[in-house]
């Protein structure tokens, strides 16, 4: 909106742009997939959350003023909600086109999910043959009374913004974490609260009411809970800080031993994954985050340490056998991981950016189809794998993939080790030559820094931890077979990393828990194991949301996130500082 | 014997000839000075003996020793450390860490110290620390204090040269190239820095060779002067023998007109 007025070309390309999110989002199958996910009983299917989301945001965005220094800036006027609403009006009609035209031609030869039952249910009528008009008109409505609900969120106080986002996010959260908050009610006996709240997974109407109240309180508090703990840990006095981050480290120990039993067994299954991820996503954050080395080809490490950990304790290795306990596994695999890493780092460790990346990534592939290949079949299993591989005794018992409890409790202990490991070696004089190197590599070669022997220990230590990942992969499944470890899990790595926030350690935690936790990694399930197959497209909706708005991650490493806005605060400092005249004149000799 | 020793450097980028020969040397203790129009090859030199670049023939001999063509960081830690023209910092990193970074090749603290923290790691920690500060302390107390944890960018122009000069003290060097360390400064910095060159020498001993084009800063700190114009050494000597050389004068402000030989 420019001068107040509405800008109709803008309001026009907007509805455009939410009509194809809205056909596109039909014509994957996602509408009608998540339709039999009811959200709220009898009024939300996670199908239609799925394909009107966007049309209040949309309208709210086609709203937003440029705010220019210096310019006149306009209040929010009723405009907005009409804008908003035609916005929403113009994806109705867009998408209303598509369910006649799937009626009109016969469109499933090239997109399948393109089906009367889709119309079925974009119509809300019975049969698909006849559509329904008058269902086609609600369609329509919806859109606009969504889209000028949007654009009116202008008209409304930053608080009350604020508290009808969270009053929604309240009741879609707590509808999506069904399994979670249902399963630790269980846990204390509550299975008739349970009832009361969920029916078909979905809550019902009341408790969606008293969750949205819930939300609606919590949106209207000043500071989140975050802010209030990372202010809690700011003490001035070093000591009392110390002991008030071991107290918080404390209690988060305390929530994770206690955690698997509150939680059950497939919680704690998840949990175990995005462990290992976790770990896996901290080993490349050294080499990625830290070094500033593109490796495309880590799971090559991972897959390196599952096989020697597998090799060792499995009767059935077809070569070599020892059958040592897993325990004893783990030496080995540190030093075969350190090996690897230098075998693959040696060549490739001259090369910068996006050399580095291309080469690693064929390592990467190297790697699978060398335990893939029939030559390499009588030591590692070819296609067929490693299977039977005991798991970690303990003694009392043996850990596998059927406790995923005590799995949980090994992920957590190597993450532990490995956010050490990242936090001790970024205080170091090694890390500050990563640094140095990531900065400018040839200024830190002239001040001093042996680059090569820098980049190969990057590489080695994020290849120990990767094959300390793929021990206790290989003693969680069982069975490990070389489709293992395809080149899907480096992606999915690196995207943890950049999502979360390169660099940052608690950015690449929240990157494990957001991407493996809630979404499931390539072929384990996450929390919402409803997104199903649609789980990749998300993952890259994400990874271009955030290239976009949040390059440095979900939370940043400052250093990183300077990096990448350094002209807008290099402008501030020169503005801020008084630069000297240039005196330096190109005088002759007097 | 000289400290430096370099003979017969030649350098080429494609078809340009940035150096063609050059001949010089240094003895410890000494403040060289070099000087010459832009595109003389002043800062091809010092990038050849810093090791950036190999050069393509001639020998450069530190303490004796070929040093031509080996790896910069080989080169920083046999002792010669050098600032940049167009000042690179690491400007991420704090003022603290750029001074601390630079003693990597006098350190050996590795993987396992910082891991474990092992006794000999938080001693030299400490000592890193400790001589970061030192040098910091030198341009008295501009780079001090809350600076410390401040990142390099937020620096004035003349202080993030202040800060390389220290980083380039911070690796401990024997040699110190400096490439106009007063460019872009006022008048008073520069008088000011003109100083501490001189102090560089004298309290904290080391041998300087320095590009630079304010011919007062030449005139009060260098012993010697080398006059460079198209990649070959002009004239050396002292200030007054090369102000007033004519093929010097020439090399900067051309021909009188009319003397047409």
């Amino acid at each position: 909106m420019t001068n107040g007025q509405l800008d109709w070309r803008k309001v026009i390309r907007t509805g455009l742009l939410v009509g194809v999110v809205m056909v596109f989002t039909s014509a994957i199958g996602m509408v009608e997939d998540f339709d039999e996910r009811p959200v709220v009983v009898g009024i939300l299917s996670l199908g239609f959350l799925a394909l009107f989301w966007y049309v209040p945001r949309a309208a709210y965005k086609v709203g937003d003023e440029e705010v220019l220094e210096g310019m006149e800036v306009h209040p929010p006027t009723f405009q907005n909600v009409i804008a908003g609403a035609a916005v929403g009006a113009i994806g109705g009609v867009v998408l209303s086109v598509l369910v006649f035209a799937v009626n009109a031609l016969d469109l499933r030869g090239v997109f399948v999910r393109l089906s009367p039952q889709l119309v079925k249910t974009l119509t809300f009528s019975e049969s698909a043959a006849d559509p329904n008009l008058a269902g086609v008109l609600v369609l329509i409505l919806i859109s606009t009374v969504l889209g000028a609900v949007g654009g009116g969120l202008h008209l409304v106080s930053d608080k009350l913004r604020r508290q009808i986002v969270f009053t929604v996010g309240a009741v879609v959260v707590v509808a999506l974490l069904e399994d979670v908050i249902s399963q630790i009610l269980r846990t204390f006996g509550l299975s008739a609260l349970v009832r009361a709240i969920y029916r078909d997974a979905a809550l019902r109407l009341i408790p969606a009411i008293v969750v949205a109240a819930l939300g609606f309180f919590v949106g209207g508090r000043e500071r989140g809970g975050e802010s209030r703990i990372r202010a809690y840990l700011a003490d001035p006095d070093p000591t009392q800080r110390t002991r008030k981050s071991l107290f918080v480290a404390g209690v988060v120990l305390v929530i994770v031993l206690v955690a698997p039993w509150v939680l059950g067994s497939l919680l704690s299954e998840i949990l175990a994954t995005t462990g290992i991820f976790l770990l896996m996503g901290l080993g490349l954050n050294i080499v990625v985050g830290f070094a500033g080395l593109l490796d495309l080809g880590y799971v090559a490490f991972f897959a390196v340490g599952a096989y020697t950990s597998a090799v060792l304790t499995s009767p059935l290795s077809p070569f070599f056998n020892p059958e040592w306990p897993w325990w004893y596994t783990l030496p080995v695999v540190i030093v075969i991981g350190a090996i690897s890493g230098i075998f693959v780092g040696t060549p490739v460790i001259r090369l910068r950016g996006d050399y580095l990346a291309i080469v690693t990534l064929g390592f990467g592939e190297i790697v699978r189809i060398t335990f893939l290949s029939d030559a390499a079949a009588p030591w590692f299993g070819g296609a067929g794998g490693i299977r039977n591989i005991p798991g970690i005794p303990l003694g009392f018992d043996t850990i596998s993939g059927s406790d995923p409890e005590y799995i949980m409790y090994f992920a957590a202990a190597l993450v532990v080790l490995a956010a050490w490991v990242s936090y001790a070696l970024l205080n170091s004089r090694v890390g500050r030559a990563w640094t140095a190197m990531r900065e400018d590599e040839s200024v830190a070669e002239v001040m001093g820094i042996d680059t090569v022997r820098s980049k190969l220990s990057a590489f080695v230590v994020g290849a120990i931890l990767a094959s300390l990942g793929g021990a206790l992969f290989s003693a969680k499944l069982g069975s490990i077979f070389p489709t293992s470890f395809e080149l899907l899990i480096s992606i999915v790595i690196l995207v943890i990393v950049i999502v979360g926030g390169m660099g940052n350690i608690l950015g690449v935690a929240a990157g494990a828990v957001v991407l493996i936790g809630v979404l499931g990694g390539p072929r384990q399930p996450g929390l919402l194991q409803e997104f199903g197959e649609f789980k990749l497209l998300i993952y890259g909706v994400i990874l271009v949301y955030m290239m976009l708005q949040r390059p440095e991650g979900l939370i940043p490493n400052i250093r990183r996130s300077r990096e990448l806005h350094h002209e807008e605060l290099s402008q501030d400092a020169w503005l801020g500082a008084t630069p000297s005249e240039d005196t330096a004149g190109e005088g002759a000799p007097a | 014997m000289a400290m430096l020793e370099i003979t017969g450097l030649k350098k080429a980028f494609g078809g340009i000839q940035a150096l063609g020969g050059v001949d010089f040397h240094i003895n410890e203790g000494e403040v060289v000075s070099v000087i010459g129009p832009n595109g003389a090859g002043k800062t091809s030199f010092f990038n050849v003996i810093s090791g950036m670049f190999p050069p393509d023939e001639g020998e450069i001999l530190f303490e004796g020793e070929n040093i031509g063509g080996r790896e910069p960081s080989t080169i920083t830690e046999r002792g010669i450390a050098r600032t940049f023209q167009n000042v690179r910092l690491f400007p991420n990193m704090t003022i603290l860490e750029n001074v601390m970074v630079a003693q990597h090749c006098r350190t050996k603290q590795g993987i396992y110290g910082a891991i474990f923290r092992t006794e000999a790691f938080k001693q030299e920690e400490a000592l890193i620390e400790e001589r970061a500060k030192d040098v910091l302390s030198f341009f008295g107390s501009r780079l001090m204090g809350y600076r410390f944890d401040q990142p390099a960018f937020v620096l004035s122009y003349a202080n993030r040269r202040r800060l390389e000069i220290a980083r380039a003290m911070a690796t401990q060097p024997k040699l110190l190239l400096l490439d106009e360390p007063t460019a872009g400064m006022n008048p008073r910095e520069t008088k000011e820095l003109t100083g501490l060159i001189g102090k560089l020498r004298d309290e904290r001993g080391f041998t300087i060779v320095v590009i630079e084009h304010d011919m007062r800063v030449v005139k009060n700190v260098s012993d010697r002067v080398v006059v460079l114009d198209h990649g070959v050494k002009l004239t050396e000597g002292t200030y007054d023998e090369v102000s007033t050389n004519e093929d010097v004068i020439e090399a900067y402000l051309g021909r009188p007109a009319g003397s047409e030989s």
